[in-house]
């Protein structure tokens, strides 16, 4: 192979573009030129070398944002790194690496290679039209500097030997090129859907891009936490959290009614160690209902979302809220509703406050719910188990002042700055632990609070995202194109037929017809270790439909 | 619903594998030593009696012009190599009836977390290097394949066990199936392309040197290598994109959004695009074979990462190691 033969099919179009047209000489000899520099940039990004290197950075790119808590992924996250990394945090933030995903370099990063691959198809789409159309090229001259090669002898009249060849050739579907009468050479192709498989691939990669991009700009997303029984209506003023994408118009969003009647969460509790406690059901049903349409009641659950008008509803996240009353002294209600309780652990130990304006001073409530209560020594009360084994609330409470100067305030949360916890007889701050149906007597003739039983609440993501189709259509696509563009092999063969002359003249000089030449020879597209079994092949049924014998060197001596 | 007794059969099948495999690489090793030592002895007496006969260079030595006697030149055993490829096939065994066992005691794919989903690669590799193996000579790949997948079982009964069980919701959905079982079988496929990749580069480097000796010797044609290592991966590479987009279907359908920047799906993102590198790297001018290898090489570091690092201590949706 050290030789300076061609081994494999040169491609229609330049591999290396960089070394196009003479280098960066664009204008007079010594000056490049404006034009000659952006002909020489242009060829530089599209340049195979380029690509590679582009992807290879992005690549590398994309590895902080696995490792670093992304804004985009889990905002919380982000503000405890801080918090955690007052050094570096804030340098790691000023150069992105909170955002990976949208930061400038890493767009750069993928822009640059968009406009590479733009740079690399088109051509290629224009030579592959061209290529499809045009017929298989002349037979070479001198076969033996093919990479691979068979070759025989065999008593068949040469006309015979170049139909049997054609015939064979058209029989594999190979584009035979047409020949003139009389023509003792065959030159076929085969595999233009590789390069069709490989255009396909790189133009539904945009496609993909494009269609996120899509989804992006025209998508929105809105977070709910639904208990059982309640209702919402969607609309952007609706969600507890909602994004939208830049060009969506928030009056444009679809207007349905959506109850949580139940849900039904289970939790591993008969294997033990790191599969105890895992959930194992998590499902629900929900009552939708759009303009004056009937009421549906639909079941849905994690990886079985619902789709309505246009949106999905998903259901994410779960937790519990005890139902929770308090009374003033004289047994009038201040207070009854199902109070959420976020989970912050495995087993479901949850934090909440409730807070009762109505009573004078205002109460609040802050503490934890813990599905199955369990003492544990120098924690206190624990959850051991995130299903409802033994519910208890533990609470303490602040008397005072709820909303100071009537901020806006998260519902998870209480500022207790103003506000005086409550105190027990013996002067320790006040510590409740309530058991469904316990009522417990506050304090200081301030009424009293009770747990009446525990539902639950379902976190609900309602999601509108119109590149989701079109990504699925153009991630086949490309798939399809790949398996085309590595599946099917691109070969070019060539015959050569050398009729018997007389003495002297042929390669096999003798006795007339009987010693006809067949040589047939491939030219590969890349790696192809299945094209000498197939010129064997070839040129095998080649001879036996010719109805020729071969000639073995015997004979001639 | 979970069967104990099942369970405990393919902990059982999987520790037998484990020993047999162990056997196997050191059968397979002894083959690369002897069928090397011996390839080379003939080829410097094919030199010497060439020099000395004035024979063809290119005939085998004859047997009344070599002057040693016979047993000082046999042909290269290949007998502890085949008893390495048996071995590796009563593992085979061995591994997929213990991943069977293991789907059959919880009535599911055997996909739910870190321990099933290294059976399940472990498993691919062997049955790929199995069913290879008979079509085609390749006792010499044998201990490149068995080196790395015994790695990957010993880990995953040591470290990564995980008793069996029923799986939680979010996994309970048929692209779980489709998903992982594809991953699985291209991480096996891009094992076995590692191992061929790696014996490309240390034949290719001897070669360079022009001092192909010893073990180095069994192994076939830096080229050859070259282009078998090439071919795994176009397999691999289409199947590892399958993943990447099954993944997304499925991620639509349990997360509500099909692409997220996950540190899972960032990493199976970046295999691709290493992969995709390296597909790259061998069609550009100006990349040597070597360099485009080392791409691959890259490529499977990052599957292992991904799969280690990832999976145990990068905090994700994809949290589901089972490893406490």
């Amino acid at each position: 192979m050290a030789t300076e033969t061609p081994a494999r099919i040169e491609p229609d179009y330049p591999k290396d573009r960089t070394k196009l047209g003479g280098g960066r000489g664009g204008g007079r000899k010594g000056s490049i030129g404006a034009l000659g520099w952006v002909r020489w940039t242009w060829r530089q990004l599209t340049s195979m070398r380029t690509a590679l290197a582009l992807l290879l950075l992005l690549a590398v790119a994309a590895i902080p944002g696995s490792i670093f808590p992304q804004r985009g992924v889990d905002p919380s996250r982000v503000r405890t790194y801080l918090e955690e990394h007052p050094d570096a945090g804030p340098w790691l933030d000023k150069i992105g690496m909170f955002d990976v995903y949208a930061s400038p370099w890493f767009a750069s990063i993928y822009l640059l290679l968009m406009i590479s691959l733009v740079g690399c198809i088109l051509p290629r789409m224009r030579q592959h039209v061209q290529a499809m159309r045009a017929q298989p090229p002349r037979v070479p001259s001198r076969l033996t500097r093919m990479p691979t090669r068979a070759e025989t002898v065999l008593d068949a009249p040469a006309q015979d030997v170049v139909a049997a060849a054609r015939a064979e050739l058209a029989g594999r579907r190979y584009r035979v090129r047409p020949e003139e009468d009389g023509a003792l050479v065959v030159s076929a192709e085969k595999g233009y859907l590789k390069e069709t498989g490989n255009l396909l691939f790189h133009l539904a990669i945009l496609g993909v891009i494009v269609s996120v991009a899509a989804g992006h700009l025209f998508g929105w997303r809105g977070e709910i936490i639904l208990k059982e029984g309640e209702t919402f209506t969607t609309g952007a003023a609706s969600f507890d959290t909602l994004s939208l994408g830049p060009l969506v118009d928030p009056d444009r969003i679809p207007v349905y009614s959506l109850r949580l009647d139940d849900l039904d969460v289970q939790f591993e509790h008969e294997a033990q160690g790191a599969q105890f406690g895992q959930p194992r059901v998590f499902a629900g049903d929900a009552t939708v209902q759009r303009g004056d349409d009937a009421p549906e009641t639909r079941a849905f659950a994690v990886n079985k979302p619902l789709h309505v008008a246009g949106t999905s509803v998903f259901l994410l996240g779960n937790g519990y809220a005890p139902v929770v009353t308090v009374r003033d002294t004289d047994g009038e209600i201040l207070f009854s509703d199902a109070v959420t309780f976020l989970p912050q652990d495995n087993n479901y130990a949850s934090e909440g406050v409730i807070k009762v304006p109505a009573a004078s001073p205002g109460l609040g409530f802050v503490g934890g719910f813990l599905p199955t209560l369990e003492f544990v020594e120098g924690l206190g009360p624990t959850s051991s188990f995130p299903g409802l084994v033994a519910p208890a609330l533990v609470l303490t409470a602040f008397e005072g002042d709820l909303f100071p100067e009537g901020r806006a305030q998260s519902v998870f949360s209480i500022e207790t700055d103003s506000m005086t916890q409550l105190q027990q007889e013996d002067g320790e701050p006040l510590r409740l632990l309530l058991e469904p149906g316990d009522v417990i007597e506050l304090p200081g003739d301030r009424g009293t609070i009770e747990m009446e039983t525990v539902i639950r609440w379902g976190g609900l993501l309602v999601r509108h995202d119109p590149g989701r189709t079109p990504a699925l259509v153009f991630g086949g696509l490309a798939l399809l194109g790949l398996v085309l563009m590595l599946g099917v092999k691109r070969r070019r063969l060539f015959v050569r037929v050398t009729p018997a002359g007389p003495a002297g003249t042929g390669e096999h000089p003798g006795d007339g017809a009987r010693h006809t030449g067949l040589t047939v020879a491939g030219l590969p597209k890349g790696t192809d270790p299945g094209l000498d079994d197939l010129v064997d092949q070839v040129l095998a049924r080649i001879v036996s439909a010719s109805g020729g014998r071969v000639v073995t060197d015997k004979d001639d001596t | 619903m979970t069967d104990p007794t099942l369970a405990a059969a393919s902990d059982y099948l999987i520790w037998g594998a484990i020993i047999v495999l162990a056997l196997a690489l050191l059968a397979f090793s002894l083959h690369l030593a002897l069928t090397g030592s011996g390839r080379q002895s003939r080829a410097e007496r094919k030199v010497l009696v060439g020099a000395g006969a004035g024979t063809s260079a290119t005939g085998e030595p004859a047997a009344p012009e070599v002057p040693e006697p016979a047993e000082e030149a046999p042909a290269p055993s290949r007998r502890w190599g085949v008893i390495g490829l048996q071995l590796t096939w009563l593992a085979t065994f061995a591994v997929v009836a213990g991943t069977v066992l293991r789907a059959l005691s919880v009535s599911r794919a055997p996909l739910g977390n870190m321990y099933e989903f290294a059976l399940m690669a472990s498993a691919f590799a062997l049955v790929i290097y199995s069913i290879w193996s008979l079509r085609r000579d390749r006792l010499w790949l044998g201990a490149f394949v068995v080196l790395p997948v015994l790695i990957i079982l010993g880990a995953a009964r040591l470290w990564w066990y995980t008793e069996a069980s029923q799986l939680m919701p979010a996994l309970d959905n048929i692209w779980l199936v489709i998903h992982v079982t594809v991953a699985t079988l291209s991480v096996g496929l891009f094992t076995i392309g590692a191992a061929l990749a790696t014996a490309y580069l240390i034949k290719d480097r001897a070669e360079a040197r022009g001092d192909v000796r010893g073990w180095l010797a069994a192994l076939p044609a830096g080229q050859a290598l070259e282009r078998m290592t090439y071919g795994i991966h176009i397999f691999a590479f289409p199947l590892w994109t399958f993943t990447l987009m099954s993944g997304a279907i499925w991620a639509e359908q349990a997360w509500g959004r099909y692409w997220g920047w996950d540190p899972k799906e960032t990493w199976t993102f970046v295999i691709w695009v290493v992969y995709a590198a390296y597909l790259h790297a061998r069609a550009t001018t100006g990349w040597s074979a070597r360099r485009s290898t080392w791409v691959a090489i890259a490529g499977f570091a990052c599957i292992v990462l991904n799969y280690t690092v990832v999976n145990l201590l990068i905090t994700g949706l994809h949290s589901y190691s089972g490893v406490a």
